[in-house]
């Protein structure tokens, strides 16, 4: 994984509530099974019309906001579906970091591990970067090791994000390989499973 | 001494704590990982890049369901990147060890309804797949959540998981729910009230009597929304309905087994006295059938009711949602919903695609005529549930009034198959999210009731169906000419 320790990109404004993974990245584009080259689809029924034309009006296809590598957006941003896909279609389009409100939790658990920080602000703080953010484009700094948001006018705003989530992404850590060195533990815990839970071994 | 009471998910929390320590989160052990086609690619990929074996096979079951077409050719798939996918599935199933219940094997189906009919899926296990839908499963006392490729490949490597401790939440229904009020319009009056997020980073517990009367398939379509309103799991404390529906399936314990099972299961439920992080309640007799009217089910009235206006929103961010949601849906405010024209019905997906549901729906249809200006279908959740259907003859039903019976899939609900609305049709649907584009781009999905789809489908727009003359066939079945000019102008 990527490690994520501080970031100064443009952000770009998104003022919706409840952006959902199918917004995020159609289901059209989950059929493939490789894991990258989800960033050209990002959005994409709200970037382009059904030929494929970009919609001029869409926020993330204004020219001034073209390089932003930090997405500002409302509440409950990620709800829906489980795809994995979402975060990959942010990350590889080149975002680093979402700011909003609330996340939903198996989309903030998903760009964790993909090196995409989910920021939490108050939605007041959240307000405030996406008004500047639409009177124009600006840079903000999102340092994970002070677990703070800045600009350089002076905004400052703090986050809190779990230990061990900010440990890994700090790092880069593969947490299967963390796992992995516990298995003296697992193997315990599986001798005392009782034998008659479900098994696909006999076949029925 | 006495213990603290524990709620039903710590119970079944602190039984698969493999390993604990302040600095990281819980290592949780997995009883069941189910696996399908569209988001497990990537992660065996990402086994085999290091080398990495599935640890225990045995309890990882795989079927095909997202993809697989549900016309009678299905096994020929025109998609070639669908194709593909399906292919890798069945390489990765080969080469890793894992069971597939493949297309035509008699046990393939959406991947949340052939778990509890083969009844792999049992109480106070821990059930993950990467499928937001995973919570079905709570039905039985299982604590069951969706996950990202990430984690599917996670748990093939270790059989296990690293996760915080979710709160809890208990949603208490006491009454009895008034007839033509089914699982559904529970889930969704519930969301309703506490929103899309409103039980974000929660376990959800559902108790009261109008839970307990709710039969197998009505809990597990109860537990399937609960990811709607952003719950990590939503759970049902196991009882005689939960075992006498496992009792005798294919992957069910037996004889002896059975027995140490079931005594195991009954210290499952909450114990008197434990508590919760947040508690709901909520009368059952207050429940109507509902209809969502916006791209999020959150946006949902009783059937009597008009689609709201956006300027009676509690926020600025709630209006500008509404108001965007019905240039979308293309909905007038005050647009009485019973009066709202659908194209096309759709029946199925893992929210209500079981016998049960095909048995309601077809109650309600038995006799009369599909709408002319309607195209509706039913999609059985699985090859067992088809076979059973057709045994007892609700396919002949459905035919006889014009419905297509398709064969088993996730179909219509995500549209990731050839089954899809064109822009701007607007279908009657028991699935599970009307998000914009779910159904279609440019399709404008209303989420229902099996039940109350099947009306819409006979009446040409949405019906009350306490109002549907159930013992008059075709009483309401067909719209005038006069009426559908209303009907149109209703909307835009």
């Amino acid at each position: 994984m990527q490690p994520f320790r501080k970031h100064t990109g443009v952000a770009v404004p998104l003022d919706r509530a409840n952006i959902d993974t199918d917004q995020i990245i159609p289901k059209q584009f989950l059929k493939r099974i490789e894991r990258t080259g989800y960033g050209e689809f990002l959005f994409y029924d709200w970037r382009f019309d059904s030929d494929g034309t970009p919609l001029p009006e869409f926020v993330l296809n204004q020219p001034q906001y073209r390089a932003a590598s930090i997405l500002i957006a409302g509440r409950n941003f990620g709800c829906g579906s489980s795809r994995e896909h979402a975060p990959w279609a942010l990350a590889q389009h080149g975002f680093r970091a979402i700011i909003a409100p609330t996340f939903a939790d198996i989309f903030s658990n998903n760009a964790l591990k993909n090196g995409l920080l989910p920021v939490a602000l108050a939605e007041s703080a959240v307000c405030e970067l996406m008004r500047r953010a639409e009177r124009a484009p600006f840079e903000l700094t999102v340092d994970l090791e002070a677990l703070s948001v800045s600009a350089a006018d002076g905004f400052e705003a703090k986050f809190h994000i779990n230990e061990f989530a900010r440990h890994c992404l700090l790092n880069g850590l593969d947490d299967i390989g963390l796992t992995l060195q516990r298995e003296a533990d697992i193997a315990r815990f599986e001798a005392a499973r009782p034998a008659w839970m479900p098994s696909l071994t006999a076949s029925r | 001494m006495d213990k603290k009471p524990r709620t039903l998910f710590e119970k079944i929390w602190d039984a698969h704590v493999v390993a604990q320590s302040a600095a990281e989160p819980s290592l949780l052990y997995i009883d069941l990982h189910l696996v399908h086609e569209v988001t497990s690619p990537q992660a065996f990929d990402g086994l085999r890049q290091a080398g990495r074996r599935v640890r225990r096979p045995e309890l990882t079951v795989a079927t095909i369901d997202h993809n697989v077409p549900t016309t009678p050719d299905r096994l020929v798939i025109q998609d070639p990147v669908a194709a593909a996918q399906i292919r890798a599935l069945r390489r990765n199933a080969e080469e890793f060890g894992i069971t597939l219940f493949d297309i035509g094997s008699g046990r393939q189906g959406i991947v949340h309804v052939i778990g509890p009919e083969l009844g792999l899926t049992q109480p106070g296990m821990t059930i993950v797949c990467g499928d937001s839908h995973t919570s079905t499963h709570g039905a039985f006392g299982a604590l069951a959540f969706g996950i990202g490729t990430s984690e599917v490949e996670h748990v093939l490597a270790t059989q296990s998981l690293q996760q915080h401790k979710p709160q809890t939440m208990l949603v208490r229904i006491e009454g009895a729910l008034p007839a033509g009020v089914t699982a559904k319009d529970m889930a969704l009056g519930i969301i309703g009230r506490i929103g899309t997020d409103g039980a974000t980073g929660h376990v959800v517990e559902y108790a009261g009597e109008a839970v307990r009367s709710l039969s197998m398939e009505g809990r597990m379509t109860l537990c399937n929304m609960t990811i709607e309103a952003g719950a990590r799991a939503g759970l049902v404390a196991p009882d005689e309905a939960t075992f006498s529906y496992l009792a005798g399936r294919a992957y069910a314990p037996q004889g002896a087994a059975w027995d140490a099972a079931v005594a195991r299961w009954r210290t499952l439920p909450t114990d008197p006295g434990a508590e919760f992080d947040r508690i709901v309640e909520i009368r059952a007799e207050e429940l109507e059938p509902y209809v969502t009217w916006g791209t999020s089910p959150a946006m949902v009235v009783p059937v009597t009711s008009a689609v709201p206006d956006p300027r009676n929103a509690a926020s600025e961010a709630e209006r500008q949602g509404a108001a965007r949601a019905l240039e979308y849906m293309g909905l007038v405010p005050g647009t009485p919903i019973d009066t709202i024209p659908v194209d096309r019905v759709f029946i199925g997906s893992c929210t209500n695609s079981r016998l049960e549901d095909l048995r309601a729906a077809a109650r309600v249809v038995n006799g009369r005529k599909v709408s002319a200006r309607v195209r509706a279908m039913v999609v059985p959740g699985s090859e067992a549930i088809k076979r059973s259907a057709e045994a007892e003859g609700l396919h002949r039903v459905f035919l006889a009034a014009g419905f297509e019976w398709r064969e088993p899939g996730c179909s219509m609900c995500l549209g990731m198959n050839p089954d899809i609305l064109a822009p701007q049709e607007r279908c009657a649907a028991t699935s599970n999210r009307n998000f914009e584009g779910r159904q279609g781009r440019g399709g404008r999905t209303h989420l229902v009731s099996p039940e109350m789809a099947a009306a819409a489908a006979i009446a040409g727009h949405f019906v009350d169906v306490r109002s549907f003359h159930l013992d008059r066939p075709n009483a309401a079945s067909s719209v005038n000419p006069a009426q559908e000019r209303t009907l149109n102008a209703a909307v835009s």
